[in-house]
């Protein structure tokens, strides 16, 4: 009995920083799409960003974050206790003694959540690309993955109050998605659409990325990096039952994000008379961000369903944002916010534990700490030093103003 | 002696190409280039906004000759790019003073 719990902590900790390996990949991910979804000079920029804030998500999770999020949490709570780094590793003798129920090592856990805070952080760089201060970003990124986002963790995963108010979010639709769409939503506000985006009647301009191939590549990595997100969020693989449900998410993530990309894409050839390969891409995040709340309860022909209505979801809502002259790049708003709430709310078809309001509750108990809290550690930002580039610098591009290195600097620009 | 600069459809290079030197155009510069003409830009949309493309990709291809050549060279180059559809390009002719070969410094009509 005693060799098979060593054996079953030792499997469910490796499948679970394999799965945690796999979701710092889509780091890069993001880092592709962002790369291909904005103008050639800015492309330095945005991957200077991406790099950073994986490496300050790392750093204040282990510093703060981690205890904020799960250690010394009172049930039901709402206010955070503050801590520093990971508590003890579990013993030898604690774990026999638990019979099994402590079946992963707490260094994989940190590893693996840490992951997603980088995810949730990688949101805010896409929406905010292209007239961002680099260093106003960073700030922001220390405090996001700092505070702002394990509070709202430690609600739900750590115990807190909206575990016990019925919320529930498997891998994170709210928890990461939306939570990072609320932050890239307060940014964007108080920074304001890119120099040229809309004219003065009201007229939207369109500003094409400049390189598909590598926002393919992104989108890829990204789905390629969610088997683990949500695979990994079943936590333990070691007996039958619980295998059976790794394999289940594996199947539902995937063909939700199918789902949604042949959505969006047969969607937007109606609408605009083109295939838009952009708006596949983002459908297809869509669907995976949309599962993501629930891929285990739900057969594989809901989840089809579920992703696409996300990527039908997104195509509209990048257009309507647009409208209100709230500019978002990459569209990660729409992807993570919209197809979020979308995927939260689905819950309850498929998860009998699962109640609307409980859901409710969770969108708007999310929602309302994270855009707030942002809105206001960016205010102070755009106050004090400011977080948006020059007009000049801007039209420079932050390429040569922010980080004077040129993504691309032996072509010329047509 | 006479200048060729011709502006043609990228897609056509080859016919063209092929057609001048059935004729025995020894050479000829080819660059790529944006522009238009009576064709004008035309609108794209991205993302479902639109966006203007002023200036659409074209060809152009110089080609030097003697003035021997020069109905021949025009109406290979018509028939060869022509499509019949708008944004076919146009030929410019102009006369040419004087022309060197570098190598061995042959002038004129020699020298094409």
């Amino acid at each position: 009995m005693e060799d098979l719990i060593q054996t079953n902590y030792a499997l469910d900790t490796f499948y679970f920083l394999v799965m945690g390996v796999l979701v710092m990949f889509m780091a890069c991910g993001f880092s592709m799409l962002e790369s291909g979804m904005v103008r050639a000079k800015n492309t330095a920029e945005i991957l200077t960003k991406n790099v950073s804030l994986y490496s300050i998500a790392c750093i204040m999770y282990l510093l703060v974050g981690y205890y904020i999020m799960y250690e010394n949490v009172d049930t039901g709570s709402i206010l955070p206790s503050f801590g520093t780094l990971i508590g003890a590793e579990n013993t030898v003798e604690s774990t026999l003694a638990s019979g099994g129920d402590t079946y992963y090592s707490k260094r994989s856990d940190y590893f693996f959540q840490v992951v997603f805070v980088a995810t949730a952080m990688s949101i805010v760089s896409g929406a905010v690309a292209e007239r961002m201060k680099l260093w106003a970003f960073m700030i922001f990124a220390v405090v996001m993955t700092g505070l702002i986002y394990p509070v709202q963790g430690m609600w739900t995963w750590g115990g807190g109050w909206l575990s016990e108010a019925g919320y529930s979010d498997f891998a994170g639709s709210g928890i990461v998605h939306m939570c990072g769409a609320a932050a890239a939503l307060a940014g964007v506000i108080l920074l304001g659409p890119r120099a040229g985006k809309y004219g003065p009647d009201g007229r939207i301009n369109a500003i094409p990325g400049c390189n598909m191939p590598l926002a393919t590549l992104g989108m890829f990595v990204l789905w390629f990096g969610w088997f683990g997100f949500n695979g990994g969020s079943e936590l333990k693989l070691s007996n039958i039952d619980e295998a059976n449900a790794v394999a289940q998410v594996f199947v539902n993530t995937n063909i939700a994000a199918c789902g949604g990309l042949v959505a969006a894409l047969i969607l937007a050839h109606i609408w605009f008379g083109k295939a838009d390969l952009t708006m596949a891409l983002n459908g297809a995040l869509a669907g995976l961000v949309a599962i993501t709340a629930d891929p285990l309860s739900g057969t594989a022909f809901w989840s089809m369903i579920i992703g696409a209505v996300g990527g039908l979801i997104v195509v509209p809502s990048i257009v309507l944002l647009d409208k209100l002259q709230i500019d978002d790049p990459v569209g990660a708003i729409s992807v993570h916010g919209v197809a979020g709430i979308w995927g939260i709310l689905a819950v309850v078809f498929n998860n009998p534990d699962a109640t609307i309001v409980g859901q409710l509750t969770g969108i708007v108990g999310i929602f309302a700490w994270v855009f707030l809290a942002s809105l206001a550690v960016w205010a102070i930002l755009k106050f004090t030093m400011g977080i948006r580039l020059s007009e000049e610098d801007e039209e420079v591009g932050a390429d040569i103003s922010e980080t004077g290195i040129e993504a691309y600097p032996e072509f010329a620009q047509s | 002696m006479k200048l060729i600069t011709t502006i043609i459809k990228p897609f056509k290079l080859d016919d063209v190409r092929e057609a001048l030197s059935e004729i025995g155009v020894a050479g000829m510069t080819v660059t790529e280039v944006k522009g238009f003409g009576r064709q004008k830009g035309h609108t794209e949309l991205y993302r479902g906004a639109e966006y203007v493309v002023d200036f659409l990709p074209k060809v152009k291809i110089e080609v030097a000759i003697g003035d021997d050549l020069l109905d021949q060279c025009l109406d290979a180059i018509r028939t060869s790019a022509n499509t019949g559809k708008v944004g076919d390009g146009k030929v410019f002719v102009t006369s040419l003073e004087e022309v060197v070969r570098i190598r061995t410094g042959e002038t004129g009509p020699d020298a094409v």
